[in-house]
């Protein structure tokens, strides 16, 4: 398969789910940098402290994308607390792996959550401890956390 | 449909070169250093194959080493020239931003020996201007080692000029003419050029075979040590099933040569221009002096290796700059050289045709990239981010 990906990480990047914004989303969050070569942006409609929909929007290579999509599949309609235990390495094994180079794009996913609901707790006007750069790895990169500029 | 577009990658082997291989393969299996008849009839083969090779460079037989490689053919000419220059005193060397990897890694390890590297500026089109050569060059200079096209962005480099100003200087010249060999006119007397790197597999010969030319009168020194293959230069049993394929690619090639690039430049600048309509791209390179098959662009909001493999899913098989691509954190130093930023080099696109090609393909391939960059941009942040202050082309 193309550059080593599974089956999985294909059909997510020819297909991806959950693509596109969330007009009324309340909680958004971005990371990733276009220097780097990929950015992800997550839209988070959350009610009752469960995550109804989750929509996304990624600049980045085809694992990137796939990351992406499983990533929002697997946290609509979770518990907020269960959306963030979602590990970046959840990630890969619902992809059926990735290839060593690509696993940072696993954790952009991870971070995209993350700071998405961060974001939603920034709204709501509470203190949040989640922590938006537990996993990052830095690469190219030192991510910088878009929605931490905006 | 199925299209392959990355022959600046490699390319299929000509049913010509195919079937001299294969012969060869079969039936002259002699050592041409054996002195019996087998092996004669294997040297004679081998000395065809490489009066083929010069009458076609411009050059004398005896100018012609047979390498693994064009990368292998690179190096060597490298080494030598800087160890012979050395060994007179003078260390520094003058190359591009834009040369292979080849060419770059080799000046990089003769950097780290204590040599110095003036890397000429290429511009936006990535073209060496002579007059900044003719300022680089210093009495201690070794060597001037410039490609003779660019694998990425096609822009062709005026190496007659090139040539003539280290004449002048008495300063050697060498070319990486890998993309150009069997595309562009070549004649090593008449463009001043003392070595010249080549590989097969870029016009239609076999994988693993390369060439390098070597004026009479360099004291060329070998590279690999061993037996006295190729006038002692360069040891190792000739790959002669490989060494007859490139020669009869290579002929053929050279005899084509303008009707070939008639064709492939016509398509070529039908998808420049079709793909010139995709709002925020760029094409990428010299818009004239460009190898006949050389399509390259950036695409603004987008990603190359998602590009690549969503072309590769429609059965387009091209290339991109992208750091994703090269397995690196960072896009090709070429369109970085050239002054793109890394977030549009990011979005590079490389389709690079050959004779084999068809207007049929070229028509599919319209239709298929816009739709792709397309797609692409509709689920990019960076696009969405842009088209906050500018006008959605996309919007119907």
């Amino acid at each position: 398969m193309a550059m080593g990906y599974s089956d999985k990480v294909m059909e997510h990047f020819a297909h991806p789910h959950n693509v596109g914004i969330i007009e009324d989303a309340n909680g958004v969050g971005e990371v990733g940098n276009a220097k780097c070569g990929d950015i992800m942006k997550m839209y988070l409609k959350i009610e009752d402290g469960v995550i109804q929909d989750a929509k996304f929007q990624t600049f980045g290579c085809a694992s990137a994308i796939a990351t992406s999509s499983i990533a929002t599949d697997l946290i609509k309609g979770q518990p907020i607390d269960e959306a963030l235990k979602l590990t970046n390495q959840a990630v890969v094994e619902a992809l059926d792996g990735l290839p060593a180079v690509k696993v940072h794009c696993s954790v952009l996913a991870e971070q995209a959550i993350k700071a998405a609901v961060a974001n939603y707790y920034e709204r709501l006007g509470q203190p949040c401890d989640v922590s938006k750069c537990a996993a990052c790895e830095g690469g190219c990169c030192g991510h910088d956390h878009g929605a931490e500029e905006e | 449909m199925f299209v392959y577009a990355d022959n600046a990658a490699t390319t299929a082997m000509s049913p010509a070169a195919l079937e001299a291989m294969t012969t060869a393969l079969r039936d002259v299996y002699g050592n041409p250093s054996s002195l019996h008849q087998k092996g004669q009839e294997a040297a004679d083969a081998l000395a065809e194959a490489r009066a083929t090779m010069a009458k076609y460079l411009g050059a004398q037989p005896r100018e012609i080493y047979f390498t693994g490689c064009g990368t292998e053919a690179d190096n060597w000419a490298i080494r030598f020239a800087a160890h012979e220059g050395a060994a007179k005193g003078k260390r520094h060397l003058i190359s591009t931003p834009i040369e292979h990897h080849a060419v770059l890694h080799t000046l990089a390890v003769l950097e780290k020996e204590g040599f110095e590297v003036t890397y000429l500026p290429v511009y936006d089109n990535g073209v060496v201007r002579p007059e900044d050569l003719e300022a680089a060059i210093r009495p201690d200079t070794a060597l001037v080692t410039v490609m003779y096209a660019n694998n990425e962005i096609g822009s062709i480099q005026p190496i007659s000029q090139i040539g003539e100003i280290c004449h002048k200087h008495g300063v050697l010249f060498h070319t990486d003419a890998v993309q150009a060999a069997g595309h562009l006119p070549i004649n090593v007397v008449e463009q001043h050029i003392d070595m010249l790197s080549l590989s097969g597999h870029k016009f239609h010969a076999p994988k693993g075979v390369g060439a390098l030319y070597c004026r009479k009168g360099i004291p060329l020194k070998p590279f690999i040590e061993g037996g006295a293959q190729e006038r002692g230069k360069r040891a190792g049993t000739e790959a002669l099933p490989s060494i007859i394929a490139m020669s009869v690619a290579f002929r053929e090639a050279c005899e084509h040569m303008e009707e070939n690039a008639r064709k492939v430049g016509a398509m070529r600048d039908r998808l420049i221009e079709g793909l010139s309509k995709i709002p925020y791209s760029r094409l990428t390179g010299d818009p004239v002096n460009r190898l006949p098959g050389m399509v390259s662009f950036c695409f603004e909001g987008i990603e190359g290796e998602s590009l690549l493999l969503r072309l590769d899913l429609a059965g387009i098989c091209a290339s991109s700059g992208s750091a994703c691509t090269s397995g690196s954190l960072d896009p090709s130093h070429v369109l970085l050289a050239i002054g793109l930023p890394h977030e549009i080099a990011h979005g590079s696109l490389r389709l690079s045709l050959c004779e084999y090609n068809t207007e049929e393909q070229v028509d599919y391939m319209l239709e298929q990239v816009p739709q792709v960059v397309r797609t692409l941009r509709e689920m990019s942040p960076v696009w969405a981010h842009m088209m906050e202050t500018r006008e959605n082309p996309y919007k119907d």
